[in-house]
């Protein structure tokens, strides 16, 4: 059964996100009203806010040490958070600043964070391979380490994730894919795109254990991923966990969502597993001076965080050019322009 | 330069100007009013209309048999497309970014491009495949490039990037109703989105009546005698902007927009440089192995092509990923300021 140090620590996780996102959103907007500007303000580029997908985060990633690897998808935030990402490091990352987990390549969509096995990518179910390969090298190196790919429901008809259960059940892989089901892939409804409405039976094809969780609900998720997480750990396989998440934003801010009902949002918006989590939370007599308490320390550690990154140095624009190889070679194609023939450049 | 209507005013009605995607979109629904055998397949085309509005307003004209929302499945969907071109159909399907296509890959460069060689012209494939380019605005190395340069290079696809409303019409419709498989690729920037203001170049007088522009025509955006900037996309606009600039401190400057790559217009582009005797290539591409060597390499083959050429220079992403910071990302696309400087250069002015 979860602990009650398990629910809290979940409840921090999931609120710290929350607020984290909703603090996030404010410094987005700014720079972008009246007008809607994309690239304009101190967070520029596509922002994918994960409110509403915190339960599967958190209920997932309350099992991992340092050592499990996440890969996670366009939307990631709330995963990082649950698997311990230098909360500041990422955000002046997502503010563009030289001390960001990447100096400021990355930006939101790809966070890296090698001290905790964390990376995000931006292409659909991209995140799968790379997360056999951790399984594989856990594998080979005969650790307990397991390795975790979160997907969006629209992803699990991506080649890319397919391929990926067969390879990691063939081999068993100590590799556990998350599917979060918010029920859109951006403006497209799932029964749009599949006639199998519980994701989690693409497991059935290849022979591996496939669960759904139905309600957006913290306890439930951690229950399930203990089985799962824990049979990847006993060497027992790969597993394929669905959760049901609610998307209570747009699919990027500024996405105006012409194509969703009110009733749809105001729906996702009724279901909040934070809600539900705190009264669990009673249920097992916390009070509501400790989740006062939880609830104000999140907001402070998230303040620090962004006030921490808004006072980094942005990169250099030379900084640029660094990077691209861990060995640069010699004779990499020189980015200044050339210089133009002149009377006095012979031919020979 | 081949001959193509060029005054707006021959075409048709004139005293409206629409976005790039208007104009693209009205080739479309043109062609698809014309032709059963014309579908749309792509992620969010229906009720979104496009994340770029490329499909927008379409899905009620046509519904959802023939404005396909599809699965996030690029090699089954742009597969499917070549199949169902191969059928003797005109499919059109869209990647959502271009940077997306290694996803579906095999599907365009193993099929679509090959299919007709390796029949020996027994069969052709008849397909659009459409897909957003392009960065600045901070979407960084997964979302913000334009990739031409790497469909140019193998061969079978025709390769079409407008730079601007009219532009975008005219080859929409030549590229649907051409029998080979086309490379229908549109710059993000130049849209006319709500969310991404566009620059005030590309959105121009559009007839209403259909017209063709044949690929492999380039165009001489502005003419000028001095120096020869060849460029695409996006980059026609920057380009105009700096010749507006170095005319001030009289450097004329001719500004070429190939706006197909396969065919290249190479005639236009080597007329210009005999003329001029300086060539500046800008590209929103990688430097190394693209599109900005190819254009000086055609230049250089001419006849007497290198006797012609005083000065070369190359204004490119250099090769490196696009950063996602605003000041990285500013440094390696390059802007009107780095375009005078290069021209300044070729000009001899340093
Ligand atoms: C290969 C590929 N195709 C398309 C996209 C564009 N895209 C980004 S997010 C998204 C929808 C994803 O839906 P889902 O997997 O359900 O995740 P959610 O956004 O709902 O969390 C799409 C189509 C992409 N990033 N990569
Ligand atoms: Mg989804």
């Amino acid at each position: 059964m979860v602990s009650v140090t398990d629910l809290q620590e979940m409840y921090e996780a999931m609120v710290t996100a929350r607020q984290y996102e909703e603090r996030l959103q404010e410094e987005y907007l700014e720079g972008k009203q009246p007008a809607f500007d994309i690239s304009a303000g101190p967070i520029p580029g596509e922002l994918h806010l994960a409110a509403g997908h915190e339960a599967s985060g958190a209920g997932v990633c309350q099992h991992l040490r340092d050592d499990d690897t996440v890969t996670a998808p366009h939307r990631p935030h709330h995963i990082a958070v649950a698997k311990g990402v230098d909360l500041k490091r990422m955000t002046a990352e997502i503010f563009g600043r030289e001390t960001g987990l990447s100096k400021g390549k990355g930006g939101h969509m790809h966070l890296f964070d090698p001290d905790v096995n964390f990376a995000c990518s931006g292409i659909i179910a991209e995140g799968c391979p790379p997360a056999v390969g951790a399984g594989l090298a856990a594998k080979k190196r005969n650790t307990d380490s397991v390795a975790v790919a979160f997907l969006g429901e629209g992803a699990i008809d991506q080649g890319a994730f397919l391929e990926s259960l067969n390879l990691a059940a063939v081999q068993d892989l100590p590799v556990v894919f998350v599917v979060e089901d918010n029920d859109w892939a951006i403006s497209m409804p799932k029964d749009r795109v599949t006639d199998v409405e519980n994701g989690a039976r693409r497991a059935d094809g290849f022979d591996m254990p496939g669960t759904r969780v139905d309600a957006d609900d913290a306890v439930a998720v951690y229950e399930a991923a203990r089985e799962a997480i824990g049979r990847a750990q006993d060497r027992n396989g790969p597993s394929l966990l669905e959760v049901q998440v609610h998307r209570r934003m747009g699919h990027f801010m500024g996405d105006p969502e012409a194509y969703r009902s009110d009733e749809d949002k105001a729906a996702a918006e009724r279901r909040d597993s934070i809600d539900r989590l705190e009264a669990d939370l009673r249920a097992h007599g916390v009070d509501d001076e400790t989740i006062d308490e939880l609830r104000s320390s999140a907001r402070e550690r998230v303040e620090e965080a962004i006030e921490w990154a808004k006072e980094q140095p942005e990169p250099e624009p030379a900084d640029a050019h660094e990077d691209v190889f861990t060995n640069p070679p010699s004779g990499v194609t020189d980015s200044e322009p050339n210089v133009a023939k002149t009377e006095t450049g012979g031919d020979d | 330069m081949a001959q193509q209507e060029k005054d707006p005013a021959e075409g048709g009605q004139t005293d409206r100007s629409l976005t790039m995607s208007r104009a693209m979109v009205e080739a479309i629904a043109h062609e698809m009013r014309e032709d059963d055998d014309v579908f749309y397949m792509g992620e969010d085309v229906a009720d979104y209309g496009g994340i770029f509005d490329s499909t927008e307003g379409l899905l009620e004209e046509f519904g959802r048999d023939r404005i396909m929302d599809v699965p996030i499945s690029e090699t089954a969907y742009i597969g499917a497309a070549v199949g169902a071109a191969q059928a003797g159909m005109r499919p059109i399907a869209e990647l959502m970014f271009v940077d997306f296509f290694g996803v579906g890959m095999d599907q365009i460069y193993n099929q679509m491009a090959k299919n007709t060689y390796m029949s020996g012209g027994a069969v052709s494939v008849p397909m659009v495949l459409t897909a957003a380019v392009g960065g600045t605005y901070n979407d960084a190395a997964q979302h913000s490039q334009t990739l031409y340069g790497t469909f140019a290079h193998l061969p079978g696809m025709k390769v079409v990037v407008p730079s601007t409303a009219y532009d975008a019409k005219g080859l929409m419709h030549n590229a649907i109703r051409d029998d080979d498989p086309v490379v229908y690729l549109f710059h993000k920037r130049l849209m006319g989105i709500g969310w991404l203001p566009a620059p005030d170049g590309p959105k121009t007088p559009v007839p209403e009546d259909e017209y063709t522009i044949p690929f492999g025509s380039a165009d001489v955006k502005r003419e000028g005698s001095d120096v020869t900037v060849v460029t695409l996309g996006l980059h026609v606009h920057r380009a105009l902007e700096a010749a507006d600039e170095l005319a001030d401190d009289g450097i004329d400057a001719e500004v070429v927009d190939l706006r197909t790559l396969v065919p290249l217009d190479t005639e236009t582009v080597r007329d210009s440089v005999a003329k001029t005797g300086r060539l500046v290539v800008v590209d929103e591409d990688y430097r190394s192995f693209g599109v900005t060597g190819e254009i000086v390499a055609r230049v250089a083959e001419a006849e007497d092509g290198l006797a012609a050429l005083e000065a070369v220079e190359r204004v490119a992403v250099p090769d490196v990923p696009l950063p996602y910071a605003r000041p990285m990302e500013n440094e390696v696309i390059p802007d009107a300021e780095d375009i005078t400087d290069a021209v300044r250069a070729a000009h001899g002015d340093e």
